[in-house]
């Protein structure tokens, strides 16, 4: 058993420990959930202390046994540079998101927690699985509790929202098992790294038909995750009815699900395709960008308005992945983290505002700055980090992937360094109508400054976003190793079966 | 030598201020805003005398480079975080310490009645870090690092008084339209580094020099371009300066110290700094060389007929820095420093003797609503008059040296171009004085007693010591700065041109056009003071149209802001989003429902058959692919 096999089977047994609180202890609930989502995240440092990528493929805490044994699944789990943060990610926001939910949450506490603990297992999984059918799994596994978060802790459309997230998402997976399977059929095996060993060996040769196809089947389960332009319409109302605590997961984690995937399979596995797609992926990358931008300016919920600002900063992860450069693939990644942290700091935040106020009417606030100084910085200071200040965390990941895709399309980046003008303009419009102005007499009676419970929730985000600004030796080269390794196999398989004379043309187009 | 302590005294300021502030008396807030920025000073002192600026010899031939630690690195690209000084950075260093020292002073006096104190020299310390990083700054990157901070600041700062709509509408204007600006910047990065493979300045500028001078736009000229496009922002000239104007929002000191003294001069500084790159590109440079004159020329009309006296001083910002780009774009960019320095001095001193009339006056900034103020505010009148005479180019004060530098290089340039600068010269001239002599001269326009914000100071007064106290200070340094030759300090980074023997008849005419403008306010506002108005109804529609600027902001509003807004609203999110690709998804799930009614008997409730139904579904999605020609 390895640290990472701890770290991931812990909130399951946690989901399992809640269930026998008892139902009328709502209190022992809340406690049990920090105290076990507080002890998971301590563990999951030793992961990225003990963290070494010096193995040949760049994995670590490597655990490879047999689950099923006909078909052939197995229960293979490692992390490597990418896998790494993104887990920590999980194990750091799952706290923040039960201090979030702490008084928020009043009816069917028990059930709340237990499933967002339940989350957890299921987003560390598809994070460290490293054989298909077990992601699948765990892909599914992270559905239901979100769906179930959604659906009886929402606001009022909050059925229709879960029911749009279930159908949106479980289209797309649908379309990966198809992929899978097929793979399986193909290989006889679902293990990542022996599919891997078998495209690089030539032993598994596919036509370049097929493997657009299945690049295709993948992508568009991960492009709906993302979500990318023009498959996000799931994310605005899966926010808006989300309560506070699944807005911070949703946002900060599970959108990561579908930027991974893509870096993780989509590259590695259909090189060929995922080249002669770049240029079109690259394009709705950038309309995302823009599109999320716009429309973000033009919402009266703070909630939406956030929303598609995660269209927006989404759309560079994708034109970063698939600029096919180490900057764009490291400014991804770090995009991916850095967008956990800040728009997972904005939803928590929009969350203390709508304790206070119950309202998520932008035009119901004004003036908050007066009644609540703190409350009021500490929202710039996310509202900083998310339209890229230089020294917090976004702007690295969003000059990396600019400077990545500056080389693979001049034009795309000067279209996509638009969104970064935008940016400002919807988050600052937001900041103005919300914090400045004169407090209403009714808003100032209701609006308490940061209690200390909400600054436990906020300050660590607040403190990464300098930290992974400022100092980015601290994340970078393990991402960026790894980076070197996944740009390698896509392009050692390039060379190794050359494709038709009008495929290198595209890909020269597109790069 | 520790170039880190330099930013970071006000850093530490920043962050003792802005984290326990609140709780702090105002003189413990005053020593550490204040102090911190006078060691930032006096640190900056002893490293220059340490690297040998105050002894003979020839100090700082070559830059001094400090390496901390790696920021980003990234494939073969390495950013650091690395600071620099060369001549260039100590003439910086020296204005923005030394001028923010005095702004800082005057600030405790000016702000001493004022809301949110800790809070305002919380910012005004951040401001001072970021803008030292900025001039320290070794590579791009890290430039602007502090570019964007200074701008953060820049928005605190005009929306200090946030509960004014007008406040925080002009924060975020001056945001958004530099975001736009540095748009520009950043793509210019983008190249440089797909070019050069590198953003240290060491690097690129080396890189430059070997390179053949771009006599058609190429990817220099487009680097340049792209730069000049952040200056433009930054440093308010055509199209960009609209900002500026509304900047004023903030208080007084800031409108000194930010939108004046020192950061809308980045942009001069990073166009000084990447020279060579400029210097590669004649096309990009001519542009410079003609928005800055554009710039110069037309925002000297508008300050012609405006009547509150921090927008008089606004406008006259927006011109002179104008007439800094027309310095650079001509060649000329030691004497671009050389106004940056003496424009700090006695811009500065322009809007703290403003803050020091407005204090006088409770508030007042109307200029209709003065008048008379020499009696009751002296020590103001006479700074005031250093600085005025200062801008106006009378020799032998500071403004007439760096101006007839650079109009003597636009002469070299195009002479056409020297015609303009003298021409607003001469509107400089006026437009100072006007707003002087209707200050301080003539009946008092106004009432004795209450003010409304019913302090019921009764007749003006005099500021206190630490508000005059600094005025002083600039007023001496308007007066004697010129005399600091900073050409011949930069002489080893910028070729001096030869110099004509005697006084050339370009100083003389520029000179001369100044005084005429001092006359022309004299006869108009002293002797005879119903010209004005007489003129205004005789030319009313040039009148009309410089007194609201052209109309440039309610242009910019009817063409990009509103239909953008709308757009998005009406068409994106509406149509686009809720209409087509929602009623899609919806109508899909209609479609499905309604098959579903017919498939209803699928569902048994057996997990068995649902785990078939998978099964053969996937199946039938293999076969699909297979048909399609997955298989070999």
């Amino acid at each position: 058993m390895t640290l990472l096999d701890a770290v991931l089977f812990l909130p399951l047994i946690g989901f399992l420990l809640l269930l026998l609180i008892p139902k009328n202890n709502p209190g022992l609930s809340r406690m049990a959930a920090l105290v076990i989502s507080l002890v998971i995240f301590v563990i999951s440092l030793g992961l990225a202390s003990a963290f070494s990528g010096s193995a040949p493929d760049g994995f670590a805490f490597v655990h490879d046994s047999e689950w099923i044994s006909s078909p052939p699944i197995r229960y293979h789990v490692g992390i490597d540079g990418l896998s790494l943060w993104l887990v920590l990610l999980t194990t750091l926001l799952t706290p923040i998101s039960v201090l979030a939910s702490w008084k928020h949450i009043d009816h069917r506490v028990k059930e709340f927690f237990a499933f967002l603990i339940l989350l957890e297992f299921g987003l560390i999984g598809v994070f460290v699985s490293l054989d298909l059918f077990l992601f699948y799994v765990f892909w599914e596994v992270g559905l239901v509790p979100m769906y179930f978060l959604i659906g009886i802790w929402g606001h009022e459309r909050r059925i229709y929202a879960a029911v749009k997230f279930f159908i949106y998402t479980f289209a797309g997976s649908v379309l990966m098992l198809a992929a899978i399977i097929f793979l399986y059929d193909r290989t006889g095996t679902f293990d990542y790294s022996q599919i891997q060993s078998q495209l690089q060996s030539g032993r598994l040769a596919l036509s370049s038909q097929a493997e657009m196809l299945l690049f295709l089947a993948f992508f568009i389960a991960f492009a709906i995750k993302v979500p990318l332009f023009p498959l996000h319409t799931w994310l605005p109302d899966a926010h808006v009815e989300a309560p506070t605590a699944g807005s911070i997961m949703l946002a900060s984690v599970m959108l990561k699900m579908g930027t991974y995937g893509l870096v993780r399979f989509c590259l590695p596995l259909f090189p060929n395709a995922a080249h002669r797609s770049a240029h079109w992926v690259m394009a709705l990358a950038v309309i995302g960008i823009l599109y999320g931008a716009l429309v973000a300016l033009v919402q009266p919920n703070m909630k939406k308005l956030v929303a598609y600002s995660s269209v927006s900063h989404l759309g560079f992860v994708v034109l970063g992945v698939f600029s096919f450069t180490q900057q764009g693939l490291d400014g991804a990644v770090y995009q991916m983290l850095s967008h956990g942290i800040s728009t997972g700091a904005l939803f928590l935040l929009v969350g203390y505002l709508y304790e206070r106020r119950h309202s998520l009417e932008i035009s119901a606030y004004g003036g908050v700055v007066t009644p609540a100084p703190n409350l009021a910085i500490v929202f710039l200071i996310a509202t900083l980090a998310s339209i890229g200040l230089p020294m917090l965390n976004n702007f690295v990941g969003e000059y990396l992937v600019l400077q990545g895709a500056s080389y693979a399309s001049f034009p795309a980046t000067v279209f996509a360094a638009v969104g970064v003008i935008l940016s400002a303009c919807y988050m600052l419009w937001l900041y103005q109508r919300t914090f400045y102005g004169k407090a209403s007499e009714s808003l100032s009676h209701h609006m308490p400054d940061l209690s200390g419970r909400e600054w436990a929730a906020i300050l660590p985000l607040l403190l990464l976003m300098l930290w992974m600004g400022s100092y980015t030796q601290t994340f970078m080269p393990a991402i960026s190793a790894q980076n070197a390794r996944i740009l390698d196999q896509s392009k050692l398989r390039l060379a190794q079966s050359p494709p038709s004379p009008s495929a290198v043309r595209e890909v020269a187009n597109a790069r | 030598m520790q170039l880190w302590l330099i930013p970071l005294l006000p850093l530490a300021g920043f962050a003792v201020n802005g984290l326990l502030g609140r709780r702090m008396s105002k003189t413990a807030i005053n020593a550490v805003a204040v102090g911190s920025v006078l060691l930032s000073f006096l640190w900056v002192l002893k490293t220059l005398s340490a690297l040998g600026v105050f002894g003979g010899g020839n100090p700082l031939e070559q830059a001094y480079t400090e390496h901390y630690y790696t920021w980003i690195q990234s494939g073969m690209l390495n950013i650091g975080v690395d600071f620099a000084i060369d001549r260039l950075t100590a003439v910086m260093l020296m204005i923005v310490t030394g001028v923010g020292f005095l702004i800082h002073v005057y600030s405790v006096g000016y702000m001493a009645h004022e809301g949110g104190y800790h809070r305002f020299f919380a910012y005004l310390n951040l401001f001072m870090f970021f803008m030292l990083v900025l001039v320290l700054a070794a590579n791009f990157l890290l430039l602007f690092v502090g570019w964007e901070g200074v701008g953060l600041c820049s928005y605190l700062l005009i929306g200090f008084y946030f509960t004014e709509k007008f406040a925080t509408d002009a924060g975020n204007k001056a945001f958004i339209v530099n975001r736009i600006g540095d748009f520009g910047f950043s793509l210019a990065v983008f190249l440089i580094v797909m070019h050069f493979g590198s953003l240290d300045f060491a690097t690129v500028f080396g890189k430059v020099q070997g390179m053949p001078v771009e006599s058609s736009a190429g990817w220099i000229t487009a680097i340049a371009f792209l730069l000049f496009v952040g200056a433009v922002g930054k440093s308010a000239q055509i199209p960009l300066y609209v900002w500026l104007p509304d900047a004023m929002a903030g208080p007084t000191p800031v409108s000194a110290l930010i939108h004046a003294a020192t950061m809308v001069t980045a942009g001069v500084y990073m166009v000084t700094r990447s020279s060579s790159i400029f210097l590669h590109a004649h096309g990009a440079l001519e542009v410079v060389a003609i928005i800055g004159l554009a710039t110069a020329f037309f925002s000297a009309t508008v300050g012609l007929a405006q009547t509150d006296i921090k927008k008089v001083y606004a406008y006259s910002t927006v011109s002179q820095l104008g007439y800094m780009f027309l310095g650079l774009g001509t060649g000329a960019f030691s004497a671009g420093i050389f106004h940056v320095m003496t424009h700090a001095f006695f811009k500065a001193l322009l809007f703290l003797g403003a803050g020091s009339v407005i204090h006088a006056m409770s508030g007042e900034q109307d200029l209709r609503k003065m008048g008379g103020l020499r009696k009751y505010t002296p020590i103001t009148f006479w700074t005031l008059l250093c600085a005025s005479v200062a801008i106006a180019g009378v020799p032998p004060f500071s403004g007439y040296h760096s101006k007839d530098a650079i109009l003597a290089s636009a002469y070299e340039y195009a002479p056409w171009m020297y015609w303009v600068g003298v021409f607003t010269a001469g509107m400089t001239a006026f437009y100072v004085f006007r707003a002087f002599f209707l200050a301080f001269f003539g009946e008092p326009r106004w009432k004795a007693g209450h003010d409304d914000h019913g302090h019921g100071h009764g007749a003006p007064h005099e500021s206190p010591p630490s508000m005059w106290i600094p005025l002083a200070v600039l007023a001496v340094l308007s007066l004697i700065g010129g005399y600091i030759n900073i050409p011949r300090w930069l002489e080893p980074m910028f070729k001096l041109p030869e110099e004509a023997p005697g006084i050339p008849w370009t100083a003389l005419v520029s000179v001369a056009a100044g005084l005429i403008g001092i006359a022309l306010a004299a006869w108009f506002y002293l002797i005879a003071p119903a010209i004005p108005e007489q003129l205004a109804r005789s030319f009313s529609t040039p009148y009309r149209w410089i007194y609201n600027k052209y109309f440039v902001d309610e242009f910019y509003d009817s063409v990009v802001v509103e239909p953008v807004v709308d757009g998005s609203r009406s068409l994106l999110w509406r149509v686009v989003d809720v209409g087509a690709i929602d009623g899609i998804v919806n109508g899909t799930g209609k479609i499905v429902r309604n098959v579903g009614g017919i498939l209803k008997r699928m569902q048994s409730g057996s997990i068995r058959s649902y785990a078939a139904w998978v099964v053969l579904g996937s199946i039938l999605v293999i076969v699909a692919i297979t048909m399609a020609g997955g298989a070999r």
